[in-house]
């Protein structure tokens, strides 16, 4: 193989998996250390930074970072990510004067915001400071989209979300609320110098034509739509027997919610596999936990009613079977179709993106499933000004792939209004810098703890069943948040080798724990991968590769189970191996670091 | 610092046939200099150690006074040990071999412990042919006492400080081949793919086993002009062969190119296999294992591998026949049989 190119800011990037997974790449470790550190004012302003809603987010974010946390190769459970975010949120201290506060110089230029979800809310963060004029559209009465309208209060307090969201409209973002934008034409006609769409995917899917569905209407609601209206309080009560179709993050918060509204037997009813379903892990439980079963393999077949009252639904039973390609498809297993009780029925089958207000005639181009064409790195549209982001721009994901679309969609509009090239984008800005104290003291935590994940202390079900808006996680307190911190390996801190240093005395081989490190004959990859000390595996983590060493061998370290712990450098006499911090930042819009 | 390893170890490596993992075979978190050679020895008595399937406790370290002699702290974490007085390591190998015959012995040295202070018994041991395997770290210096010259330097070699060792070398190898040990190895620090399987030899071997086993003191012996430095050393290196062990009822995973492969049976029925690197060179005999030594010294080269062996070596028990059953396992019954027995022996005599 080639000797690895440290240079290439991806490299050491790519090691921190949980930073690399996080579509924003939020440096976690870095903020992991703070708060173990009790810092949690700059544990929060890290996050911040990155992913501007770390309070919402350390309560509800799909935690992407968690599966490809390094720890979870090593022992069952990946660190607690989220919930450390949460506890960065929680005892902060003033943060609003770490953050850039309005007015700010003018830069005559003026912005449009269609929408207010976490998307718009993160170009407006990035862009107002700048200088831009900001216009923030949104039917609803406050900002903050789906996380206001859809997020229930037991998972996400109105609190925690007003914060975030006042945080970026303080910074004098022109917010026009209960303002239904119906025309794309009439924005562009008003001459802002550029428009961001950040309308969401806001279409529950129906079962319009399954039977039945017509005739009792006003107990089949769609899923997304009844969340909003209780969270507008416009619905308060539910009946007391539920079934509650679908099984993703939708159906979870639905049947949960339906329990705090008088739902008392509340069953969610998916057509796949309980494994299979789209809903987290962590959801299933919580819902199960509430006492709501759940029965997979159900497809849904009628509605049944009685003299136009809804008395249940019917479904067919079904199994998975996979054919000769892999293919799998749900066959009948050919038992009685299975009618269940029910009061009402919440639809949660998924969302779709729609469009009604925007004009086919603007030179606006659609693809086949009605989603605009946008360039996936620029977030532009066919019309050189629209941009979009967020659930909008791909049909429907999370709030912190809304937010990474806001960050560049605003390094887009940025660029587009002073007239540069969309595609010359700045590099991230990366900082590696030695850790060394003294001949075996870091300036970081090398010790590796062997505690089990801690789990995160609910309150009473007896309690948050009765209130709609008691928040049922009450986060680590700050003992178990430390604990927890140090379960964090620390993969930021890189092993940096130096060959010319190296004497081939074989130290750091023979200490490392998990057998990373071999000097061996130079090969291809493959078959490198098989002649170490432990076979690499696992592909998707690179070998770090050394230049031809005086015995013409090459060092070579498998990146997949380091454990940061700092041994290798520790043990070598001549400090090839040295621990040293990596930074990485993604370069926001005007290319300002909020933090210094 | 860290005194403390994880205890996680790389998911995906194997267990051996007792059910053990590589880590079981560990002991704690040396306190060596960062890079000595020492450390790199006892990295590999663990990897053999594991490979072999050894029970952790039916073996037995014994070492001298040291940094090497520190080491069995450092591997075997859970087998018995003594860490004697400087140069006495066999006089207690000895009792504890002939007070349970079961276990096997392993002595860590050093140069200064086998070499310097500890000649007399050394020398004694080899005579005795007690069953050990007994490991030499050899850094040509006195290490724990800040780099002194020891008996191992060779003539013309520097110190650290400048000086050049006036003495001739004694080279244990060739003394221990001299007093009729049965099996006799050079080996480095640095070399673990020779290392391993000369240990595994050196441990299925029935008697003394002896291997010298070039050790850089990257602290106070690895300066230019030195002969026991990691760049010396490398440069300077001149393998009798390549090995291969191969264990009792194993089949021979390695390939060997037909022709060129050798093998000497051990006395357990296991083999070590070996692909010659010296014309006129059979471990088997006593003459040629001299010759090449020899050459190899005039050469200014530095022999490694195996040198010499004997299978059919007898080791103290066989010499003095005794017992099959280890003596710490005779009851008062066994050795007190009483007066019929006496009787019966007095009336033998008659
Ligand atoms: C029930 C449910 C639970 C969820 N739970 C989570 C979770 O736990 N974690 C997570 O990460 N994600 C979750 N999501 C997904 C997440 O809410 C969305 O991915 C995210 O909010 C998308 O952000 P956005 O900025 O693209 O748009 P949205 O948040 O959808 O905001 C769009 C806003 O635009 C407004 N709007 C739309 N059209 C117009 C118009 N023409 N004029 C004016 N205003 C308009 C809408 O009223 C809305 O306020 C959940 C989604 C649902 C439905
Ligand atoms: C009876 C006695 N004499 C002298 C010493 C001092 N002493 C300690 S270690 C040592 C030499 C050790 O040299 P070596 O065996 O080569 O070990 P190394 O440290 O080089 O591995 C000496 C002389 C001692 N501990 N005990
Ligand atoms: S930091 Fe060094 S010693 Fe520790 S696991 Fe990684 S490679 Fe091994
Ligand atoms: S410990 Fe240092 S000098 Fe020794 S082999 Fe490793 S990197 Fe090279
Ligand atoms: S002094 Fe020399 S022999 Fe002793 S531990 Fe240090 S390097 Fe090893
Ligand atoms: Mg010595």
């Amino acid at each position: 193989m080639q000797p690895t190119n440290i240079k290439n800011p991806e490299y050491f990037h790519k090691v921190v998996d949980c930073q690399y997974a996080c579509p924003a790449h939020t440096p976690v470790p870095e903020y992991i250390r703070l708060i173990a550190a009790e810092k949690y004012t700059e544990a929060y302003m890290i996050n911040w930074e990155s992913n501007v809603f770390p309070g919402v987010l350390g309560r509800t974010c799909d935690r992407p970072c968690e599966p490809a946390c390094r720890r979870g190769r090593i022992e069952a459970e990946p660190v607690a990510i989220c919930r450390l975010k949460r506890v960065a949120a929680d005892h902060k201290a003033d943060v609003k004067k770490h953050m850039p506060s309005a007015p700010f110089p003018s830069n005559g230029k003026k912005v449009a915001l269609i929408g207010g979800g976490p998307a718009s809310l993160t170009v407006a963060r990035d862009l107002a400071p700048l200088g831009y004029e900001i216009h923030l559209f949104d039917e609803q009465v406050s900002g903050g989209g789906m996380m206001r309208s859809q997020i229930p209060s037991f998972r996400l307090p109105e609190e925690v979300l007003s914060e975030e969201v006042n945080f970026i409209l303080d910074m004098g973002i022109h917010s026009h609320f209960k303002t239904y934008v119906k025309s794309l034409r009439e924005i562009l006609d008003k001459k802002y110098d550029a428009v961001f769409v950040g309308t969401g995917a806001p279409r529950g899917k129906d079962l319009p034509d399954l039977p039945g569905r017509w005739d009792a209407k006003s107990n089949i609601h769609i899923g997304i739509e009844w969340l909003a209206s209780v969270a507008f309080e416009h619905i308060h009560s539910i009946g007391k027997k539920v079934i509650v179709v679908g099984g993703g993050n939708t159906a979870m918060d639905c049947c949960r919610t339906s329990r705090r509204l008088g739902g008392v037997e509340v069953k969610v009813v998916v057509r796949s596999p309980f494994a299979e379903m789209k809903a987290s892990p962590w959801e299933k439980e919580d819902a199960m936990h509430e006492d709501i079963p759940i029965l997979d393999c159900h497809v849904p077949k009628t509605f049944v009613v009685e003299d136009g009252k809804l008395k249940g639904m019917t479904f067919e039973k079904v199994h998975a079977v996979k054919d000769e390609n892999g293919k799998r498809s749900l066959v009948s297993t050919g038992e009685p179709d299975v009618f269940i009780e029910a009061d009402d029925v919440l639809l949660a089958i998924g969302q779709e993106n729609t469009f009604p207000w925007i004009e086919r005639d603007l030179g606006l181009e659609f693809n086949k499933w009605e989603l605009p064409s946008v360039d996936p790195v620029t977030f532009q549209s066919t019309i050189p000004s629209v941009f979009f982001g967020g659930d909008s721009a791909f049909g429907p994901k999370n709030i912190i792939t809304a937010v990474a679309h806001g960050h560049q969609a605003a390094v887009s509009i940025d660029l587009y209004c002073q007239g540069k090239n969309l595609n010359e984008r700045l590099h991230p800005m990366v900082n590696l810098v030695s850790q060394k104290m003294g001949i075996h003291e870091w300036a970081y935590d090398s010790k590796i703890v062997d505690d089990l994940r801690y789990v995160v202390p609910q309150a009473e079900k007896a309690i948050t069943l009765k209130d709609r808006k008691k928040e049922v996680e009450l986060g680590f307190d700050v003992q178990t948040a430390f604990k927890e911190a140090q379960r964090c390996l620390n993969c930021d801190v890189q092993t940096v080798f130096t060959e010319s240093r190296c004497i081939e005395c074989d130290a750091c081989v023979d200490i490392c724990p998990t057998s990373c490190i071999s000097f061996v004959p130079n090969e291809e990859e493959d078959a490198l991968r098989l002649h170490l000390n432990a076979p690499a595996k696992n592909k998707n983590q690179d070998l770090y590769v050394s230049d031809a060493l005086p015995t013409t061998r090459v060092m070579v370290k498998d990146e997949d189970v380091c454990l940061h712990c700092g041994l290798c450098a520790e043990r070598c006499p001549t400090s090839a191996w040295d621990m040293q911090k990596y930074l990485y930042q993604v370069t926001k819009a005007g290319s300002c670091s909020h933090i210094r | 610092m860290t005194y403390q390893r994880p205890s996680f170890r790389h998911p995906e490596l194997p267990l051996n046939e007792l059910g053990y993992r590589k880590k079981d075979y560990e002991g704690s978190l040396s306190t060596l200099c960062a890079g000595c050679g020492h450390d790199s020895i006892s990295a590999a008595l663990i990897q053999a150690c594991f490979e072999l399937n050894i029970e952790p406790h039916k073996l037995a370290k014994l070492s001298g006074i040291g940094c090497s002699s520190k080491t069995p702290t450092y591997f075997l974490g859970n087998s018995h040990g003594f860490n004697s007085v400087h140069g006495r390591m066999p006089s207690v190998a000895t009792g504890a071999n002939l007070a349970n015959r079961d276990l096997m012995y392993l002595g860590v040295s050093g140069d200064g412990d086998t070499a310097s202070i500890g000649m007399g018994q050394f020398v004694h041991l080899i005579r005795r042919n007690l069953n050990i395997t007994y490991i030499v770290m050899n850094n040509g210096c006195y290490g724990l006492t800040k780099g002194q010259d020891s008996a191992t330097a060779d003539k013309g070699s520097k110190s650290k400080a400048g000086s050049v060792n006036p003495f001739q070398n004694i080279d244990l190898a060739g003394l221990a081949i001299e007093l009729g040990a049965g099996f006799v190895a050079r080996s480095f620090s640095g070399d673990k793919l020779q290392l391993i399987p000369l240990i595994k030899a050196a441990l299925a071997h029935p008697g003394f086993a002896f291997i010298d086993v070039i050790s850089p003191c990257v602290t106070f012996n690895n300066n230019v002009g030195s002969t026991k430095s990691y760049d010396y050393v490398r440069h300077h290196i001149d393998a009798t062969a390549t090995f291969d062990f191969v264990p009792l009822a194993k089949e021979i995973t390695t390939h060997y190119s037909a022709g060129s492969t050798q093998e000497v049976k051990m006395h357990d029925g296991s083999y070590l296999k070996f692909n010659k690197l010296q014309k006129d060179w059979d471990p088997t005999k006593k003459e040629t294992a001299v010759h090449a030594m020899h050459k190899a010294n005039e050469a200014g080269e530095i022999l490694t591998g195996l040198i010499y062996i004997n299978e059919d070596s007898k080791d103290l028990h066989q010499i003095l026949n005794t017992n099959s059953r280890p003596l710490n396992q005779l009851t008062e019954t066994d050795l007190c049989p009483g007066i019929h027995k006496l009787e019966e022996i007095n009336k033998s005599l008659c």
